[in-house]
């Protein structure tokens, strides 16, 4: 489907319809909330065609960060690998359709994920004070 | 029974209320949301003001003779006037119009001389809600605010004139003159700040800073096309360090001159240490005190100063040993029968309004009713609209935003042109009419309901229900979002949600709503209903939900 | 691409504009015909020549995306590149100094 790179984009993640399963393309087993994961969202977007998404952990052994949104046609936004040259701390702009829980996920180096969540409000606008 | 300003004379009893003792050496005073009101109206406070969770029944959700008791302000007076909806029309003729600046800076004069370097502030929605203000893009509202005396201002409706006029009346007509912070404010790109954050200023040799947050949602709640480079939000945590950061430069006092609306101002208390007190707006919230909040820093006073010129707040700090020691707020309302016009102003509203006159004084018809806005879900100054629309546009169905400004008018009186404007004047005050399927209806019933009653503050907005013409529907604030909404009928007949219904509105925020073949101003369609009417609108009955679940309330009272 | 990368405690905060579409391959056009996906997939940094940023992206990265990392140890002068990858095979570089 899409032509070969030298970092083989991992389809089954990109391609998965729900969180565990993306989780699952990255050898992440069941989501664990864990305060040590921090996801940073508005909780009412501005523009659902690009919202403010940063994921950043406190954690030693964490592989890879994730940031997904639920209710998306498939959650999985980006993936960005940790490693020491880096802060494990990135931030993105994500689309989102709908309002949905979006997810911040550590996957640990021995297959654990954990994760922050909130809600981020899509709302047709209008209105106020 | 009749309190002690009961039987008192209008300017007897205003100079007990304004005769206030000084207190303390710091004081800051306070104006919000004045909606470009540059003259004495009426406004009528709601009857409905429903608090949710953790809200249910605290200050600002009561209203009436709740808030009467809360506040302990006796029946009759003044203040109950002004902070309630109380017998309005009785009240209205007793003691007369409220706010206009003229009066307002004879006010801010008299505080100011028995409090020498006090600072007066302003909240924002200051350039818009007027015809004025409109044909003038902000321009009357600049000068009223300059000659006034503001010394620092933050902003939301003010964005709807656009960047670029916003950041030349900042760099060009306050230069030196009026500082515009907002923290809240970053560009879209690379999210540099727009607008200071704060300012210092040394009160009395008392360092002081005033933080600005400007209104979080303006690019959802107002069309995102006049800010599309900005980006704005509540930031909390950045809010957190610039607190930090005005304390380590020496700050005493820090305050938050703030537009997030009141139950936005009371959770953002709960989690930013370090603030002496959030002077706060938007939601047009008269409270007649000062909430306290306790957080992990102290404690946080939240006060909120209403709308349309009618309030001005008034904090006096006792700053000793560096730190805030005692305090004493009030909230005064401006009742131009007892301030007399202070001339250097009156000159200037003379002058600017010159040009307009004639325009703006056309009358349109008289009203047999009292016509107001303000209130959750309806105000009979919005049944006239939604009446106007769906005559005119033909429509089964009209829409009108939940907008809480506006002015009132007294039944007997004169439907002018300025009026309407007043109802009615923002930069995209396109009428719209359109086919909704039943289900998009109750899509958009539910949207801005649960913008209005999410348990969580962060999560509204800030404005009232839309308004609804020719639908009946039930509602429950207290069910969760998508729930919230049922029995909607039309003439008694259940919606469909596949069927398509001819819905009438206006003040659309998508941009391509501008350019709809044949569109034309909500005041223009309104105006032509006016004049069909021959000269008499008749008294006009607000179409209100079947409220479920969430009466009695002291946020509610049946005021006919 | 539009690059700003600025030294800030002990390293640099980098943050990237990126000029993409990022079409979801879920939208039709006017015709009623699928638009198809056409989207970044990896985005890769480097400092002074040594890789120190991985990523993949899907297309539910918002149109010109936008990125932020911060490099450990980089200093005022040093080279900070940024490449991106997209579905079609296209790719491209830009390098910016940290100030
Ligand atoms: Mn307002
Ligand atoms: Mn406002």
């Amino acid at each position: 489907l899409f032509p070969q790179h030298a970092h083989a984009w991992t389809n089954a993640a990109f391609e998965a319809k729900t969180v565990p399963d993306a989780l699952k393309a990255y050898g992440g087993g069941a989501p664990t909330e864990s305060k040590d994961v921090t996801l940073t969202a508005p909780d009412i977007a501005e523009n659902g065609a690009v919202v403010p998404m940063g994921v950043a952990t406190t954690l030693a052994n964490v592989k890879h960060l994730l940031v997904m949104v639920e209710k998306n046609p498939f959650p999985l936004v980006a993936k960005f690998d940790v490693s020491e040259s880096v802060d494990p701390n990135f931030l993105t702009r994500a689309k989102m359709g709908q309002s949905s829980d979006v997810y911040a996920v550590a996957i640990t180096r021995d297959g654990k994920a954990l994760y922050a969540k909130k809600e981020v409000k899509v709302t047709l606008g209008g209105c106020g004070g | 029974g009749l309190g002690r300003w009961g039987e008192a004379d209008a300017a007897t009893a205003a100079d007990r209320l304004y005769d206030i003792p000084k207190f303390g050496n710091v004081s800051f005073l306070h104006i919000t949301d004045c909606h470009a009101q540059l003259q004495p109206i009426w406004f009528r406070e709601p009857s409905v003001n429903l608090g949710v969770g953790a809200m249910t029944g605290r200050l600002p959700h009561v209203v009436g003779e709740h808030l009467l008791k809360a506040a302990n302000l006796p029946a009759g007076s003044a203040q109950a006037y002004a902070f309630t909806c109380q017998d309005f029309e009785q009240a209205a003729r007793r003691w007369g119009k409220v706010g206009g600046f003229a009066h307002l800076a004879t006010l801010v004069k008299r505080l100011k001389a028995g409090r020498p370097g006090a600072l007066l502030l302003d909240g924002g929605d200051t350039w818009q809600g007027s015809a004025t203000a409109l044909w003038t893009k902000g321009q009357d509202m600049v000068d009223a605010a300059k000659l006034l005396g503001v010394d620092v201002m933050t902003g939301h409706w003010e964005f709807t004139l656009g960047m670029q006029r916003v950041q030349e009346i900042v760099e060009k007509d306050f230069a030196g003159r009026i500082e515009f912070v907002a923290q809240n404010v970053k560009t879209a790109d690379f999210g540099d700040p727009v607008f200071k954050p704060y300012v210092m200023r040394t009160i009395n040799g008392v360092p002081c800073a005033i933080l600005g947050q400007a209104f979080p949602y303006t690019p959802i709640a107002n069309p995102r096309y006049f800010v599309s480079d900005w980006t704005f939000g509540i930031r909390d945590d950045e809010m957190q360090k610039m607190v930090d950061e005005t304390r380590s430069k020496g700050a005493q006092v820090v305050v938050l001159l703030s537009h997030n609306g009141m139950d936005v101002d009371l959770k953002m208390a709960t989690r930013v240490r370090g603030i002496d007190a959030i002077f706060g707006g938007h939601t047009h919230d008269g409270m007649p005190v000062a909430t306290v909040v306790s957080n992990s820093g102290g404690k946080t006073l939240v006060t909120n100063a209403g709308s349309n010129g009618k309030f001005l707040g008034v904090m006096d700090f006792d700053v000793r040993g560096g730190k805030v020691q005692d305090f004493r707020y009030r909230l005064l309302p401006v009742l131009s029968n007892a301030l007399p016009a202070d001339r250097e102003m009156q000159a200037l509203i003379t002058k600017v309004r010159a040009p307009y006159e004639a325009k703006l004084g056309e009358k349109l018809a008289v009203t047999e009713g009292t016509l107001y806005r303000r209130g959750n879900f309806n105000g009979t100054g919005d049944q006239l609209l939604l009446d106007a629309l769906m005559d005119v546009q033909g429509a089964q169905i009209a829409f009108s935003p939940g907008f809480r400004w506006g002015t009132s008018l007294l039944p007997g009186e004169t439907i002018t042109r300025e009026w309407l404007m007043d109802m009615t004047a923002t930069t995209y005050s396109y009428a719209t009419v359109s086919n909704m399927s039943g289900e998009m209806i109750k899509t958009v019933l539910e949207d801005v309901c649960d913008n209005l009653f999410n348990p969580d503050p962060y999560y509204q907005q800030g404005g009232d229900m839309v308004r609804v013409g020719g639908l009946q529907y039930t509602c429950n604030p207290l069910a969760p979002m998508g729930q919230r909404i049922t029995d909607m009928r039309l003439d008694g007949r259940a919606i469909e949600a596949s069927k398509q219904y001819k819905v009438a509105g206006w003040a659309p925020v998508a941009e391509e709503a501008k350019n709809a073949p044949g569109v034309r101003p909500v005041w223009e369609v309104v105006e032509e209903w006016l004049r069909s009417k021959r000269g008499v609108v008749q008294a006009r009955k607000a179409n209100l939900p079947k409220l479920a679940g969430v009466l009695p309330n002291p946020g509610y009272v049946d005021a006919g | 691409m539009r690059i700003r990368a600025q030294a800030q405690g002990s390293g640099a905060v980098v943050r990237v504009l990126m000029s993409h579409e990022m079409e979801t391959g879920q939208r039709k056009d006017a015709a009623g015909k699928v638009i198809p996906a056409w989207h970044i997939t990896d985005v890769t940094a480097t400092h002074n020549g040594k890789q120190v940023l991985a990523a993949e992206w899907g297309p539910g990265v918002a149109k010109n995306p936008f990125l932020q990392f911060t490099v450990k140890g980089a200093k005022a002068g040093d080279k900070i590149a940024v490449t991106w990858k997209d579905n079609k095979g296209d790719t491209r570089t830009d390098e910016a100094t940290v100030s």
